[in-house]
């Protein structure tokens, strides 16, 4: 199960693109953060973009992923930034004052 | 004919709608999704709209990890079997409300107001964003936390459904 998100993840120049799951909680949220903070380590990639275009639903292992990763990219100036949120999601994100770290796009 | 009078019936017995249901699962990650479903088409009979059960389903699925990942950690996991490691959860509908309870009989919280504490985690390895008690506060109507360290933890949660108080005074 876990190979088939391998291709949720995929390098573009100095981005790493995630693009997450349907639903997005705890029981998916430790596959996708080591397997994203892979990528960062053996790729070297600067910059992360969450793609939620698939993600119809997503408590608060969802921002634990963004912060971990937040963390460890902006040690190195890289930034972070979620794509094709839905209303439910950006709000989520703001309840966490995720907007003020990151970038977010509709 | 008499399809349409039962649909009718039931229509207009929303008002008056009763209805509990309780459960009991493993306490492992693969039962946040099952757990939250389940309230969620518990709910459908009250006509909510997609907001709420977004609510619903993430004050669920808080309340729900936080009984697997904390109730139950692996130092609790070490010192008991897994006959022990259950999840409960009983829902309660009373007309347009309803009534959420998770529990869980694992190692419980010494500081309730510490817990509940947005960003506070006692376990910052696990990258637990600490917002758990804030989003079951945030998308729900009332949040109670009942615990005792040794004896395990109960969340009580409400939520009126407004929509469907509405559409019952169409």
């Amino acid at each position: 199960m876990e190979n088939n998100y391998s291709e949720n993840f995929k390098v573009i120049d100095n981005y790493l693109m995630v693009r997450m799951p349907e639903e997005v909680d705890h029981h998916k949220s430790g596959y996708i953060s080591r397997t994203a903070d892979d990528y960062i380590m053996k790729e070297g990639v600067g910059n992360v973009v969450f793609d939620f275009e698939d993600t119809r639903f997503m408590d608060s292992s969802g921002i634990g992923i963004i912060i971990g990763r937040y963390k460890k990219i902006s040690y190195f100036g890289g930034k972070v930034f979620a794509i094709n949120t839905d209303t439910r999601i950006k709000r989520t994100l703001m309840i966490c004052g995720l907007h003020k770290v990151i970038e977010i796009m509709e | 004919m008499e399809l349409g009078q039962k649909i009718e019936n039931g229509m207009e017995g929303r008002t008056g709608i009763r209805n509990e249901m309780q459960m009991s699962f493993d306490a492992i990650s693969e039962n946040e999704a099952f757990a939250r479903l389940a309230v969620s088409a518990f709910v459908m009979p009250l006509n909510p709209t997609v907001e709420e059960i977004s609510d619903i389903k993430t004050a669920v699925s808080e309340a729900v990890t936080n009984a697997i990942i904390h109730g139950y950690d692996e130092e609790y996991r070490q010192e008991n079997d897994r006959e022990t490691k259950k999840v409960q959860l009983h829902c309660r509908i009373e007309k347009d409300m309803l009534y959420i309870q998770v529990k869980d009989t694992g190692k419980g919280i010494e500081d309730i107001a510490k817990a509940m504490e947005p960003l506070f985690t006692t376990r910052p390895e696990l990258e637990r964003s600490g917002m758990g008690f804030a989003f079951m506060e945030a998308f729900m109507d009332r949040l109670e936390v009942v615990s005792e360290p040794g004896c395990g933890t109960v969340v009580l949660m409400e939520k009126r459904l407004r929509m469907a108080e509405e559409a019952d005074e169409l």
